[in-house]
């Protein structure tokens, strides 16, 4: 007993506490800043060594439903883009997601289109299932994560539960493989009404670098209303912590 | 014999041309592979078919673990539907190679004991086999039921289906149906060309594993191009490696306390785990070291000031970690879920080819960075943990026992890395392969032997790729392993292997 409490003693409080402005590591590579002069040379270089064409060959806007994150164009052009450290780039509309040569402020959610009964209703308490439809088992991990002694998103009312019957959403995770597509459409279809879709990652949001793979299936977004975009190879913790707590309207 | 019936070579070594393996007839490439065999010190690393215009060419690749030597034969069958005697009612180690070239190009492998598809890829030969009509093992019986879970699970984890036949609350046989995470991997290879985009589908392969997939992608790449790492970056690699298992062995231990309710174990292990994944992102801004590994050089050279705190965190883990693992072993509320739970025997272990720590708690002495070194693990000896009662304590117990072996692994590379000149360039992403040749790279990762290999044509040009994960063995351990054991006892089962399913579904 004695050598317990003094395990607990060293683990002591581990608890991040203002998940809004915990600082991460200098090289965490979060919403990007690309300079608003930059040359078309230089956009058309740092196209070129993107691997998942998330870079706008005209204007340079780079898409973060696209993104890996690699942060390989910085590299080639560190004068032209950077990676900050800000990790609250989750939205819920896909728009919001394209960041242009020049903009440096907050990404945010837009307001106008968080449907009324989300707040309402889920605010104090959000029961989440997961699914993962060909997802590298980084996000995931990253989601489970997020409930963990570090983050506890459980502080919010908000955690994952094991069946589909018991949760008001689905977070979807991986490029949407045509093998999980039945076992995706069941579980949206075993949740209750209202229910919100999240797609947390990068290879949720575009298929990321799998795109184009004839092994997958993303037929499914065709007709259902994404609620929350969650980018990030994997999404980390915070992003998606904080992008539910902006849905959620949780200041 | 008059000529040799196969080639050797060794782990990311200079690639070797695709025409020295030898083309036998498939009575030789038959007893190369069950002769082989024979001696246990041998295990099947890979097998595997590449189509050609109108005939099949088949590669077995042996490892040979006390010369260090791999051994690989060739066979061309000269059609594209050929009747082969199976291998796999000899040696079960080669059923899922079988079942897999079966699945893709349809060769019938005659008296093989369990043909089943094994991914259900989208290229597969045979559209008419789908996930829906997978045909489960039966046992018609009155007092026999058979539960189903999965794909979707209760945790926030990969899809996969278990279907069960109990006799009451008893399981007597398990069969894991996979495929649902087939994302087409090997052939995006092929088709996303570009170096970069192969390092970011290699360290996508597995995200629990992304050190260990790129690592194992990038000393292919080096073997087929002659770009030579520095030691000071083979150090580097190799810490990251070892960082990776230090992470992962602690975030499962703390899944396993969780699964039998020992909170204490579960919390302080997942705080533990967090530091050491904040470090990887410290060293390359990403938890999972992301972009850490690349061909030919680094973005991330490791600075004095990462390798200081590298070596706190050592001691950090070290101090907690030996703490409260002193707690969870000798818990007997613990103790008495893991111990003599789920055992897998050293016969089954070594029929199925276990790899990884499924086969190290089974009494066999199978790690890559010994028998098949790689990287500096060439010149700095490594002493892997082996334990004998193959339970759930056994793997669990290797993963307190691998973490003090990976702290010493990282302390003293580090200490040798600072005597080391830093030369280490930016990646090479212009690199050229070597035409007509074939490499075999091979990564002992936290889960196993990682085994990644290829072949280019005439020009060049990647024209197959091939990636084992270690899983594609020890999926076969986790269904024996839960065999006479209560149906609760699978949770804590599953978790003692936490093995991918990304990985085998590629």
């Amino acid at each position: 007993m004695i050598r317990e409490l003094a395990i607990l003693a060293r683990h002591g409080h581990q608890s991040v506490k203002d998940l809004r402005t915990q600082p991460v590591s200098p090289l965490f590579r979060g919403r990007p800043v690309i300079a608003e002069g930059i040359t078309t040379r230089d956009i058309r270089e740092a196209a070129a060594v993107c691997p998942v064409s998330a870079i706008n060959n005209d204007s340079g806007a780079i898409d973060l439903g696209r993104c890996l994150f690699c942060g390989e164009c910085s590299f080639l052009k560190p004068g032209a883009i950077k990676f900050t450290n800000d990790y609250r780039i989750a939205v819920n509309d896909r728009g919001g997601l394209i960041v242009k040569p020049g903009a440096d402020a907050r990404i945010r959610l837009d307001e106008t289109k968080v449907r009324k009964e989300i707040r309402e209703l889920f605010r104090g308490s959000l029961k989440l299932r997961q699914v993962s439809a060909g997802g590298d088992n980084s996000c995931e991990m990253e989601l489970g994560a997020s409930g963990n002694v570090n983050f506890d998103m459980g502080r919010f009312g908000i955690e994952f539960v094991a069946s589909p019957r018991h949760a008001d959403g689905i977070v979807i995770t991986g490029p949407f493989t045509a093998n999980m597509a039945e076992a995706l459409r069941l579980t949206y279809d075993a949740v209750p009404f209202p229910k919100i879709i999240v797609l947390a990652g990068t290879d949720a949001i575009s298929g990321g670098i799998f795109n184009g793979s004839p092994a997958l299936d993303r037929s499914f977004l065709n007709n259902h209303p994404v609620d929350l975009y969650v980018p990030g190879n994997p999404a980390h913790p915070l992003t998606f912590i904080n992008g539910l707590m902006d849905l959620l309207g949780i200041r | 014999m008059d000529q040799p019936s196969h080639f050797k070579l060794k782990n990311n070594y200079p690639a070797g041309g695709v025409r020295e393996i030898p083309i036998s007839g498939y009575d030789d490439f038959y007893s190369f592979v069950t002769d082989g065999l024979k001696d246990e010190a041998r295990h099947c690393l890979a097998y595997y078919g590449i189509k050609t215009q109108d005939s099949l060419k088949l590669y077995c690749f042996l490892a040979d673990d006390p010369s260090g030597n791999i051994e690989v034969a060739a066979y061309e069958t000269g059609t594209l539907n050929p009747v082969l005697r199976s291998a796999a009612d000899l040696f079960p180690q080669l059923s899922v190679f079988e079942r897999e070239i079966n699945e893709n190009f349809g060769v019938v492998f005659e008296g093989h004991p369990w043909m089943k598809g094994v991914r259900f890829p989208h290229n597969r030969r045979d559209k008419s086999k789908t996930m829906e009509n997978y045909p489960f093992y039966g046992i018609e019986s009155e007092e026999l039921h058979e539960v189903g879970v999965g794909p979707v699970h209760a945790g926030v984890i990969e899809p996969g289906h278990f279907r069960f036949i109990c006799n009451g609350e008893k399981v007597l046989h398990l069969e894991i149906q996979l495929g649902y995470q087939h994302r087409g991997t090997e052939d995006l290879f092929l088709s996303k060309n570009t170096p970069l985009q192969r390092c970011i589908l290699a360290e996508s392969i597995a995200g629990d594993t992304a050190v260990g997939h790129s690592l194992a992608h990038t000393q292919l790449i080096e073997s087929l191009t002659g770009l030579e790492p520095g030691e000071a970056l083979q150090i580097e690699r190799c810490v990251a490696l070892e960082m990776e298992r230090i992470a992962v062995h602690i975030g499962d231990t703390a899944a396993l306390c969780g699964d039998v309710a020992y909170q204490l174990g579960q919390v302080v292990c997942e705080a533990i785990r967090t530091r050491v994944i904040n470090t990887t992102q410290l060293w390359c801004g990403n938890r999972f070291g992301k972009g850490l590994i690349r061909s030919g050089g680094s973005n991330f050279p490791l600075s004095e000031e990462t390798a200081a705190e590298i070596i706190k965190m050592t001691d950090f883990v070290d101090r907690q970690f030996s703490g409260i693992t002193e707690c969870i072993y000798s818990s007997p509320s613990v103790l008495a879920r893991f111990e003599d739970i789920g055992t897998v025997t050293g016969t089954q272990a070594r029929q199925i080819g276990a790899v990884g720590i499924a086969a190290r708690t089974c009494g066999m002495a199978r790690d890559v960075r010994k028998t098949h070194p790689f990287q500096y693990f060439r010149n700095f000896a490594v002493n892997p943990a082996i334990l004998e009662t193959g339970d759930v304590l056994a793997r669990g117990m290797i993963r307190k026992l691998e973490v003090r072996e990976s702290l010493r692994i990282i302390r003293e590379l580090l200490e040798v890395w600072a005597g080391k000149d830093k030369d280490t360039g930016k990646p090479d992403y212009s690199y050229k392969l070597k035409p007509g040749a074939f490499s075999v790279s091979v990564v002992e990762g936290w889960r196993g032997e990682i085994v990644h290999s290829c072949e280019t044509d005439a020009k060049g040009n990647l024209v197959h790729y091939k990636v084992k994960d270690p899983s594609v063995h020890n999926w076969m351990a986790l269904a024996l392993a839960v065999r006479s054991q209560e149906i609760s006892d699978f949770p804590v089962c599953n978790k003692s292997f936490n093995l991918s399913y990304c990985g085998h579904d590629l």
